[in-house]
């Protein structure tokens, strides 16, 4: 990249953006490799480099384009890659498949047929990405971009008319009209309770900064176990995030920002340096931004590693240094938060979706979602489900639609049994609910909520008690162990849950378990004990008769808890192969050839291998 | 002047005071074990909570740390406070069954049986100690290790601290490292022998 100098007005803002279209329009294509976090768990990096060389040896680094971008989503299918202008997709992708690539799509115009995506539902070959069912039913206003951008290359963010919305907010609005703009666009939290983000930056634009000095800051934390739409953005698109910040902050009259990273994320805090380094260079962040006399600045800081950091509270904790421990917030953040310093937090993708507001005015950009749960929410996809990945759907779409039609479903044929939504304190929601659409009250309504957006799917084989106790057991480990509801409430609850699974649950245990829950929820000191009982009481709701047969009739329908199931062999249906015999790794079958086996008991470990091996089905569990 | 309404009553409090702080002020009685005077509140232990009305909305919230404002209501005993409390003494009480400030409140607030499982752990993590050593006795030898169910108190490395002067303030405030209570259950059972000198409620609420 050339060196880049200082811009002081928006003309030479604009003027720089031409220079870089004009500098593009040589190329007559441009492909793109995911190169998310996903892809790069199947080497995309290779991919790409294969690409590069492929490109020079064959003479067409003149003419393509050629770019590593961050998650497209599909991360299924990666390694994944993309050419424009038409569209073409390529799954699966691998560095002896280049060769194919670039005769057939670069220099001609044709498709590698193996590497088209192929419908599993219909069996048809898809050639184009928007056409594929797993992206056609989403509406990517902000995932989109990951796919044409390099996040390294600010030019990029700028050739898709990045910062226009900085632009526009320093030099034709007033702050406070920024705040209304969101609020008539009726931006929501993204970080889990669904704030009216507008409502936030009032008060933090009403406080008063005794030392002039106010923060804004980005929750980057992304706790919940199997989530990342937040580290994805930050990956493909950090100067969303960074226009966002830099917006809120003129907004709310803040003159400093952090953007607490999570420390497993790596490659989103290396995107991130790189990118506010280069937006310092352009004067897009720093002293006068742009010659408006409006100063703002970024740092990055890495998170403590723990759930409970994503906190508001433990968050300033953790950036001032100190131990990551929630503490009671009777004054607002929004006064007293960082260093005692007027201070508002937002999530990664409410501040992503700053700009969108901006440039497209909020008339329009309430025409997506629902009516009082505006714009497009990302969900990670995972689970039982056909198609893992993350997905950015309109508010308002049902669970259903989330599940089916982008999902693909449900593997292996097997029945669909709950969602569970909005990370370790949320809800798992029956197939009856499956038509709930997606926004943070009707969630909220049915016993679950939106959280940040993690969406796992479970099929007929999970057992909703045991569910229930692994996120009880991650709460455990994951509460900071300050206050008494949520770590001896936690702890009596994994106990309780326990008995049950194992066998020896009462019927008053499970009236003991909602009440506990309920003082729980009402007497614990931050979110994560306030709603740390959700799993349990969103089970107990729509599962009670799991709970139920577990108590009474000692058995797990679906064949999990070990305690309460035995293996045993029909010797009617055995033939004595051996088998299982052989796979069985404490040896607890015994039998000869040709004659019925039998499982001593005492040595059985319950893994279920012998039921999974026999091929007459004589294994049986009960 | 902060005018506020506690169990009924209009009060006035001074401005900067919390619940706890007023209610005391004018005789009425809320529990709180990780409080002490002089120590800042980290609001740990729960069992202060009282019921908060402000804006037509009512929550539990720790008095200890809440700051008295304009035109709240404020309820020390009403229903929900009283059900919460039992829960929260009950969950302390098996986690220190010994502990005799704990078997005191069991029978002040009417807690009765134990229905979770009881370990006697020796600590109910209120914190006391380590703000003592912290803030009073300048010496910071003491702190919080692990998260969650793990927590614990400890010396850094759980060696001597050089910082350590054994001055034994630690073990003045802890509530529970004093002498067991001398009632007549077994390990793990409730005393309950002064259960009859129930609290008196100065301003009993209505609900
Ligand atoms: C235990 C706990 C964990 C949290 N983790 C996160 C997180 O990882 N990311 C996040 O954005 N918000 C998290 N939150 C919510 C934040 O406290 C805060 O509400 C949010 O970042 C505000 O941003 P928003 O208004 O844009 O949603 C967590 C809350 C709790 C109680
Ligand atoms: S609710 Fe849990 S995580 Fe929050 S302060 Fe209490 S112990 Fe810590
Ligand atoms: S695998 Fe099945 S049939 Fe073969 S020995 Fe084992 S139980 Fe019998
Ligand atoms: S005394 Fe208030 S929480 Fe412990």
């Amino acid at each position: 990249m050339v060196k880049m100098t200082r811009i002081d007005s928006p003309s030479a803002l604009e003027h720089y953006r031409r220079a870089i279209k004009e500098k593009r329009a040589k190329y007559v294509k441009t492909v793109s490799v995911c190169g998310g976090t996903g892809c790069q768990a199947h080497e995309c990096g290779a991919v790409y480099e294969a690409l590069r060389a492929a490109l020079d040896e064959n003479g067409l680094a003149k003419t393509v384009e050629l770019r590593q971008t961050g998650c497209h989503g599909f991360c299924e299918m990666g390694p994944l890659m993309v050419i424009q202008p038409s569209g073409i997709f390529y799954k699966k992708v691998s560095p002896e498949d280049i060769e194919n690539i670039v005769e057939a799509s670069l220099k001609g115009n044709k498709v590698v047929e193996e590497l088209v995506y192929e419908d599993p539902v219909s069996g048809e070959d898809i050639k184009k990405e928007s056409q594929i069912p797993f992206y056609k039913k989403q509406k990517r206003l902000l995932m989109s971009m990951n796919g044409k951008i390099d996040p390294c290359n600010i030019e990029d963010y700028l050739a898709q008319d990045g910062y226009s919305a900085l632009v526009k907010t320093l030099f034709e609005m007033e702050p406070t009209e920024v705040i209304d703009e969101v609020e008539n666009a009726g931006l929501r939290g993204r970080g889990g309770a669904g704030v009216p983000t507008a409502s936030k930056w009032k008060a933090a634009r009403k406080a008063i900064a005794r030392d002039g000095i106010k923060y804004v800051l980005c929750n980057a934390d992304e706790g919940d176990p199997g989530a990342y739409m937040d580290r994805s953005l930050l990956e493909g698109n950090p100067h969303a995030v960074l226009e966002g910040m830099i917006i809120g902050a003129y907004a709310i009259g803040a003159n400093e920002g952090y953007i607490y990273v999570r420390h497993e994320y790596p490659l989103a805090v290396d995107n991130l340096l790189v990118a506010i380094d280069q937006a310092r260079e352009l004067n897009l962040l720093g002293d006068d931004i742009l010659g408006s006399g409006f100063s703002f600045d970024i740092n990055v800081s890495i998170g403590g590693g723990a759930f409970v950091c994503g906190e508001s509270t433990a968050l300033m904790a953790s950036i001032e240094g100190r131990i990551g421990e929630p503490r009671v917030k009777h004054i607002h953040t929004a006064e007293k938060g960082l260093y005692q310093r007027p201070t508002n937090l937002n999530n990664v993708e409410t501040w992503a979706n700053v700009s969108l507001i901006i440039n497209q005015g909020a008339a329009k950009y309430k025409r997506v979602g629902t009516k009082n749960s505006t714009g497009t929410k990302i969900f990670s996809l995972v689970g039982a489900i056909n198609n893992t990945g993350l997905v950015e759907v309109p508010m308002g779409i049902t669970l259903r639609e989330i599940i089916y039609d982008i999902g693909g479903g449900v593997p292996k044929g097997k029945k669909f049994k709950a969602v569970q939504t909005g990370g370790p304190s949320g809800g798992c929601l029956p197939e009856s609910l499956l038509d709930t659409p997606v926004d943070f009250d009707r969630l909220y309504d049915v016993g679950s909520m939106m959280g940040s957006g993690g969406m796992i799917v479970m099929d007929e084989g999970t057992c909703m008690v045991d569910i229930a106790r692994y996120f009880v057991d991650f709460l455990c480990d994951e509460s900071c162990g300050k206050c008494v509801p949520c770590r001896e409430g936690l702890k009596q609850m994994l106990y309780i849950i326990e008995d049950i699974t194992e066998g020896r649950g009462t019927l008053e245990q499970l009236d003991l378990l909602k009440e506990l829950a309920e003082v729980m929820r009402d007497t614990s000191l931050c979110g994560l004990g306030q709603t740390a009982a959700n799993p349990v009481l969103s089970t107990l709701e729509y599962f009670e008769n799991e709970y139920l047969e577990h108590i009474k009739m000692k058995k797990c329908r679906a064949g999990v808890c070990k305690s309460l199931i035995t293996f045993n062999i029909n010797p009617k249906k055995c033939t004595g192969c051996m088998r299982c015999r052989k796979a069985c790794p404490v040896g607890a079958i015994k039998g000869k050839k040709k004659e019925a086996h039998i499982i001593v008991q005492e040595k059985c470990e319950k893994c279920g291998i012998c039921f999974e091996v026999c091929e007459y089905k004589a294994v049986v569990r009960k | 002047m902060v005018n506020l309404i506690i169990d009924g009553q209009s009060v006035e409090a001074e401005e900067g005071w919390t619940i706890l702080e007023a209610a005391k002020y004018y005789g009425i009685d809320i529990p709180a074990l990780c409080y002490y005077e002089g120590l800042t509140p980290t609001s740990a232990c729960r069992v202060c909570v009282v019921e908060i009305i402000r804006g037509g909305r009512s929550r539990l919230s720790a008095s200890c740390s809440y700051p008295v404002q304009e035109g709240i209501e404020v309820r020390t005993n009403s229903k929900k406070v009283k059900r919460a409390r039992k829960v929260i003494i009950e969950l302390l009480l098996a986690s220190c069954p010994n502990s005799r400030t704990l078997q005191c409140l069991a029978s002040k607030y009417g807690v009765t049986k134990i229905r979770f499982r009881s370990e006697d752990r020796g600590c109910i993590l209120c914190g006391l100690c380590v703000r003592m050593c912290e803030e009073q006795m300048q010496a910071g030898a003491i702190g919080f290790v692990y998260r969650g169910v793990g927590r614990e108190v400890a010396m850094p490395f759980h060696t001597k601290h050089e910082a350590c002067r054994e001055c034994g303030a630690c073990l003045y405030i802890c509530p529970v490292c004093e002498l067991p209570c001398r009632g007549p259950m077994q390990p793990g059972e409730l005393c309950n022998a002064c259960l009859d000198t129930v609290q008196l409620e100065a301003f009993p609420c209505k609900d």
